[in-house]
């Protein structure tokens, strides 16, 4: 396996409404950021009907948004994101060489000294956030996988297969307002929900971790089915891991994300990366379509 | 003491005394005011006890309560006597809300800007980052002319040594400051001299610098508009959002009077729409803007935060200002004052532990007994509880809780509140002593922060109960004296506010149609009752009753009392008090709480199933005051004559609709029916004094239909619409609408001379008027649905959040 994979993504939504929507906001988290260990190479977002306003912006965690208005009557809605994007191999991060997880926790939590720049971030993704309520039934889940002076990247990883191991990946069975704590109560979901269930783990025992919205590819080189969560936009967690910073874990697939992951956004739940939101008046019942396609190079 | 009122007047050794000294006497400043009130009589308080109850439900104060099963508005608690405040004493109050208030704009410039104070360890980022009221889409906005907190409150009390402590402080949108100037308009009342002899500063300027500060960052023209925002006519302090709207002369709005295009807010107005340049809002923090925050929100306005991120509207308070209502950043204000403002807290917090703090929390849970507990942040499950009142294994849970998540938990010492004398009616009549606590308020103007010189005090129900609005208790007007009893600038009662020239054009699109609605179900109420009341006496007349039947078809049938029948009277005045509700900003307070006793008397009656022709006496009589305050108790704008094409329309609508229904028939008339259609249509008199011979179907169709002179008649009725028509296109723009126009001159064309009769040809002239009258009817229809879409289709249709 190369260091370095190259990717071409069209993410098409398709809204047909059932009448002329009058007027309509709406706004876009639909173009892939750069990190460490990714490029965007070239990004378009084409749209029909053309908007009246189209501003190009970043949000509060760094990420990119599109915000649209549209002020004539419209039925339909087609939005096509293409993007091509290279992901690199993260630095190699031996789980046993994390710092115990405690010790994390208590960095991070207030002591009326100075903190890093990184620590401060970190801190944004560790309370409670509309979709990830924290209750004590996360902290009893997570319990075991976080024993005294365990490294907290390895207690990650075991939060994560036992996440995999106990929850069933149900499409249908939940869907996009599903809260943490419905879809541990469900014990099944799809992404979204594996991401927030996890997410609401980690910071009921202190730990700062974010949710990441972004694509997968269709199906691993000489592997022999296709990654859940390959045919629409996926989701995973990013922990914060010193001393490597920030990891990310899929816990839909149990895999320490490498090179088959693309991100778009991140941010502390669903809420803040949905790939498009909006408000409409008018068009009466709509029905939406939504294919994501991505092709390794 | 000498004074017999007193007498009830309990001391409590724990407790500061407002009144009364440590050696038992009248505290100096109060003097004055005991003796006045001793020399005014024994009875003065107690009248004026009574006249300030009667007021509040004259001037339909209320305070809207959601744990009322009833979801009834409770009358508003007000106890005549003032508070009084020395000015000495005003004075290190007002500099210790002004600066609490600046401390809190730079906290809120820090935390949605470099967020410093929280890399250098001065805040905890767990207090913004855990508080659902931080968001995150406001992250990096600098609002037009910087200023984040306009509006200030904070809860104040005193301590058994006289010191004045801040409990709890108000970010978002801090309410009351509209209940206080009504507390002083009645009191004012109550005791008129009062206020000019012990020389009690005004209210008044606060108001105006408020509207000053809002309408500041505007473009400084003529037309600059600023709005308040209201949740809606079910939020608990809507009469306030009212009540403010209309003292600062400033449209009341709800979000979907507003809407949002190119970054920048319009209201929808009768004349189209208009830019807002600021908004003054009592919707919270993150039901403002569908699009980017609450998803669930109906109530917000879609894409305001881009309009507030473009600096074209200004918003007080800004979004997301409510982070800091938490009583866990108490512990960190007098850093964050020393680190921001380089000065010492003046205004201290009551001694406030947050568990989050090792140390602190290892303090709260030595210490559970005697503190009180409370949740860090707004949104979690738990209320505020004392420590003393649980058990030991209550004690225990909390403890296991609190360890489980300290961040999440603030622990605050019990202060026992000072007691101030309030009026107890009743057997045991005279003073009692209640703990008292005041909100004070302070808005941003160009030069700093304006302190309002009063505010709201709240006492508790009982003698050593809590003070809360929502536990029961009572209101108070704070009395800041003036050093030497005399004015300086602004001494004097009631402040009342001078209106800022509201323009006509700024009539909110949905409250036309709310006010065209009113207009148009008072007087389908009053059709309604009259018919069914001449009706009554019908009945038994066996003769003329199957005729009836046959011309009123459902109207008879549907009884009066039944709520579940749509064509019931009872469901029409469900309407015509929605549409009061929702117009209630335009109404005078009398106009209100006339609508309100005419249902509310209609409902008793409806349930005590009381005699028919009582209750539609008085219902008519409580409808023909409606009809007096249309006439002449409301500005008479566009969205008056709307309301009055509403009544005129219904009107004619009606009565056409009646004729017709009669005259096609083709049956001749009896006189005793004639008599029938002359009492519903209110004409009785009329014709008695037109013609002196018994009526017969001609006249009666004539004055009825045709008499110009005759306020019911038809003709009158179009004539009226038209003039208004004329008048409002004349305001708005465009041509008047010419709808009715064509079936007016067919019916105008009718001759009456060949009706009479029981001839063929008399049947088929009454017949043909029939048609006529039905294409009139029509027509009224045709016009109402036109008015409407031409003057109300700015309010949209349904709005709803999408996501994928």
């Amino acid at each position: 396996m190369s260091g370095l994979m190259r990717y071409r993504v069209r993410h098409q939504t398709t809204y047909r409404y059932g009448g002329d929507v009058a007027h309509s906001h709406q706004l876009l988290h639909l173009t892939p950021r750069d990190s460490a260990v990714q490029t965007c190479r070239s990004r378009s977002i084409t749209l029909t009907p053309e908007p009246s306003i189209r501003r190009e912006d970043v949000d509060a965690f760094g990420n990119f948004v599109t915000r649209l208005e549209f002020d004539l009557p419209h039925d339909h809605l087609d939005v096509l994101a293409e993007v091509a994007v290279e992901v690199c191999v993260p630095a190699h991060a031996a789980a046993e060489d994390s710092i115990p997880w405690e010790e994390v926790r208590d960095s991070l939590a207030y002591s009326g000294r100075p903190m890093r720049e990184v620590q401060l971030d970190a801190c944004r993704f560790r309370m409670e956030s509309s979709y990830v309520r924290i209750k004590q039934v996360f902290s009893d889940y997570a319990a075991d996988c976080f024993p005294p002076g365990c490294p907290l990247l390895q207690g990650a990883a075991s939060l994560m297969h036992k996440i995999h191991r106990d929850f069933g990946y149900a499409p249908g069975s939940t869907n996009i307002s599903t809260s943490a704590l419905d879809a541990f109560t469900a014990r099944r979901g799809v992404c979204q929900d594996f991401a927030h269930i996890m997410l609401a783990c980690l910071r009921a025992r202190g730990l700062a971790a974010r949710y990441v919205s972004g694509y997968l590819r269709t199906a691993a080189p000489g592997a022999d089915a296709a990654l859940l969560g390959a045919d629409a936009s996926h989701a995973w967690v990013s922990v914060f891991c010193p001393p490597f910073g920030w990891i990310d874990l899929d816990p839909t697939n149990d895999v320490r994300v490498a090179t088959d992951h693309i991100v778009i956004a991140w941010g502390r739940d669903f809420g803040d990366v949905s790939p498009l939101r909006g408000v409409i008046i008018g068009g009466g019942r709509h029905r939406l379509s939504v294919r994501v396609s991505v092709q390794a190079e | 003491m000498t004074d017999a009122r007193l007498e009830t007047y309990l001391s409590d050794t724990r407790r500061y005394d407002e009144l009364v000294d440590s050696s038992g006497g009248i505290r100096e400043h109060w003097q004055p005011l005991m003796d006045a009130l001793a020399s005014n009589g024994a009875g003065a308080v107690r009248r004026g006890a009574e006249l300030a109850r009667r007021l509040i439900v004259e001037n339909g104060v209320t305070y809207n309560v959601y744990a009322d099963s009833q979801g009834r508005d409770r009358p508003w608690v007000l106890d005549p006597l003032p508070i009084l405040l020395t000015a000495a004493e005003w004075r290190e109050i007002e500099l210790g809300v002004a600066q609490r208030a600046s401390l809190f704009d730079a906290l809120l410039a820090d935390i949605y800007g470099s967020q410093r104070l929280l890399a250098d360890g001065t805040i905890p980022a767990e207090l913004p980052f855990g508080h659902p009221n931080f968001l995150w889409p406001c992250h990096g906005i600098t609002p037009a002319g910087g200023r984040r907190l306009h509006v200030y409150a904070v809860d104040i009390a005193r301590s058994a040594d006289g010191r004045w402590w801040a409990l709890a402080d108000r970010t978002q949108t801090p309410s009351g400051p509209g209940y206080a100037l009504e507390n002083r308009q009645i009191v004012s009342r109550v005791f008129p001299d009062l206020l000019g002899d012990l020389g009690v500063r005004s209210l008044g300027g606060f108001f105006v610098a408020l509207r000053d500060n809002l309408l500041r960052h505007g473009l400084d023209t003529d037309s600059d508009l600023a709005v308040v925002l209201t949740p809606g006519s079910f939020n608990e302090t809507y009469f306030e959002h009212a009540y403010l709207a209309r003292q600062l002369g400033l449209p009341l709005v709800e979000g979907h009077d507003l809407t949002v295009r190119g970054d920048t807010v319009y209201l929808k107005t009768l004349g189209g729409l208009r830019r807002v340049h600021a908004i003054l809002r009592r919707l919270d923090d993150d039901f403002c803007d569908p699009v980017e925050l609450r998803a669930d929100s109906a109530l917000g306005v879609p894409g305001l935060l881009s309009a507030v991120r473009a600096g074209r509207v200004v918003i007080a308070n800004s979004l997301g200002s409510g982070v800091l209502e938490s009583a866990a950043w108490m512990g960190f204000i007098p850093a964050a004052a020393q680190r921001i403002l380089g000065e010492k807290l003046r205004l201290p917090s009551v001694a406030t532990w947050w568990c989050g703090e090792r140390l602190a929390l290892d303090y709260v849970l030595e210490n559970l007994e005697r503190l009180v507990l409370k949740p860090a942040y707004p949104n979690q499950n738990f209320p505020a509880v004392f420590g003393r009142d649980l058990d030991t294994a209550a004690r225990a849970e909390l403890a296991r809780r609190i360890r489980a998540r300290p961040h999440a938990y603030v622990a605050q010492e019990r202060l026992a509140f000072s007691q101030a004398p309030v009026w107890r009616s009743g057997a045991a009549e005279g003073f009692a002593a209640r703990a008292l606590g005041i909100r004070v308020y302070a808005i941003a103007t160009a030069s700093g922060y304006r302190v309002m010189p009063g505010g709201l005090a709240r006492i508790a129900a009982e003698a050593a109960g809590i003070v809360s609005m929502q536990r029961g208790g009572g209101s108070k007007d704070v009395w800041v004296l003036t050093p030497d009893r005399k004015s300086i600038d602004e001494v004097n009662v009631a402040g009342s506010v001078p209106r800022a020239a509201t323009r006509h054009d700024d009539l909110p699109s949905r409250l036309a149609e709310n006010l065209f609605w009113l207009g148009r179900y008072s007087e389908r109420c009053e059709d309604k009752a009259r018919l069914l009341r001449a009706t009554l006496d019908v009945r038994p007349n066996a003769q003329l009753w199957p005729l009836v039947r046959a011309t009123c078809g459902n109207f008879v049938a549907a009884s009066l009392f039944d709520e579940a029948s749509p064509l019931s009277l009872s469901a029409d005045i469900q309407r015509l008090g929605w549409c009061a509700a929702q117009a209630r900003s335009r109404l005078s307070a009398e106009n209100w709480r006339a609508i309100s006793v005419l249902q509310r008397e209609f409902h008793d009656a409806a349930k005590a199933r009381r005699d028919a022709r009582e209750t539609l006496d008085a219902l008519l009589l409580s409808l023909a005051g409606l009809a007096g305050y249309a006439l002449d108790d409301m500005t008479q704008d566009d969205g008056w004559r709307l309301m009055m094409i509403g009544r005129r329309l219904e009107r004619l609508k009606f009565l056409a609709d009646l004729l017709s229904q009669r005259l096609e028939t083709g049956e001749a008339s009896m006189q005793s029916e004639l008599e029938w259609l002359l009492d519903i249509g209110d004409s009785t008199i009329t014709y008695r004094t037109r013609y002196l011979a018994a009526p017969a179907l001609g006249s009666t169709i004539d004055v009825l239909v045709f008499d110009q002179t005759n306020p019911r008649a038809l003709a009158f009725q179009w004539h009226a619409i038209e003039y208004s028509l004329v008048r409002v296109a004349a305001s708005l723009g465009g041509a008047p609408d010419d709808t009715l126009d064509e079936a007016v001159a067919q019916v105008e064309e009718m001759q009456l001379s060949a009706i009479e009769g029981d001839s063929s040809r008399a049947m088929r002239a009454r017949q043909a008027l029939a048609e006529q009258l039905r294409g009139l009817c029509a027509a009224a229809g045709k016009l109402s649905d036109r008015l409407c879409l031409k003057h109300f289709t700015l309010i949209d249709a349904e709005i709803r959040t999408v996501a994928a």
